[in-house]
């Protein structure tokens, strides 16, 4: 599958538009990782915890919206875009929205 | 009176080491952005399609939290309004840190482009705690078929001075 936030492909036309696929996936940190941030939060950088946390977490979105795509019989998924937000103190969802489309060498 | 002791000693805490790693952090971001200005990073969306090139998705990411000092100083801003700057800094390191973290991804895959960048800044962590995490993405160019060129002059006529830097690898 490939993925891409571009809208054009080299050699490559696109044949048919499946539409919108999606992907998501919310996560949060267990107790000792937030007693670490919050030492953290008083001299200040990075907190690599969350940092690992919200890449695993898109890592798991994206391979939703790919077998979200592969469902529909997908060659590629186009203008891909991720998106996060704060939905509980603690809790992040992580999003990842693009355009499925099929795809016949030029 | 030990409530102000301990007030006193967190601020100074904070201030000593969150300076020292802004300034390591800052050090250490100059040196790596030398390096990483041969693989530019372009913001437009269209590269040239009349050559062959796999397109695959990267990204760096980072989250960023800020220091006491520069929390209680944000604090005292906010109450006059005006360029709250411990923050300002604190944010363009972290947009640096996932820009360099994002090309060194490309660069993994070999790419020798990152087309259409976007950056995303999130507020994440609990309560009064501040903390951003900043997300930067695009998509790598990586040359496909050996003796293929990347859509390198039509890239170069149209972008700014930061990719008319040659591509090396």
């Amino acid at each position: 599958m490939l993925l891409s936030n571009l809208e054009v492909l080299p050699e490559q036309t696109i044949v048919r538009h499946l539409g919108l696929v999606q992907g998501s996936s919310v996560r949060s940190k267990h107790v000792g990782r937030d007693l670490g941030a919050m030492f953290k939060n008083l001299v200040g950088g990075e907190l690599k915890g969350y940092t690992e946390l919200l890449q695993d977490s898109r890592e798991e979105a994206t391979e939703r919206l790919i077998a979200q795509a592969s469902s529909l019989g997908a060659d590629a998924v186009l203008n891909v875009r991720y998106s996060t937000s704060s939905i509980a103190s603690g809790a992040a969802e992580i999003f990842v929205y693009g355009t499925a489309v099929t795809l016949a060498p030029r | 009176m030990y409530q102000i002791y301990l007030f006193v000693a967190l601020l100074v805490v904070g201030y000593g080491f969150g300076q020292l790693a802004e300034r390591r952090h800052l050090k250490s971001l100059i040196e790596r952005e030398k390096v990483a200005n041969a693989l530019p990073a372009i913001a437009s969306r269209f590269p040239a399609t009349d050559r062959a090139y796999d397109q695959q998705l990267v990204s760096g990411s980072v989250v960023i939290a800020s220091d006491y000092f520069k929390t209680f100083v944000s604090g005292l801003i906010n109450l006059f309004g005006g360029r709250v700057t411990p923050f300002e800094s604190l944010i363009d390191r972290a947009r640096r840190e996932a820009l360099l973290r994002m090309k060194a991804d490309a660069q993994r895959r070999g790419a020798g482009y990152v087309f259409n960048v976007k950056y995303e800044t999130s507020r994440i962590g609990a309560g009064r705690v501040p903390a951003m995490e900043v997300l930067a993405y695009g998509t790598a160019l990586v040359p496909g078929t050996a003796g293929r060129d990347l859509p390198g002059e039509a890239v170069h006529a149209s972008a700014d001075a930061d990719a008319a830097v040659p591509v090396s690898g």
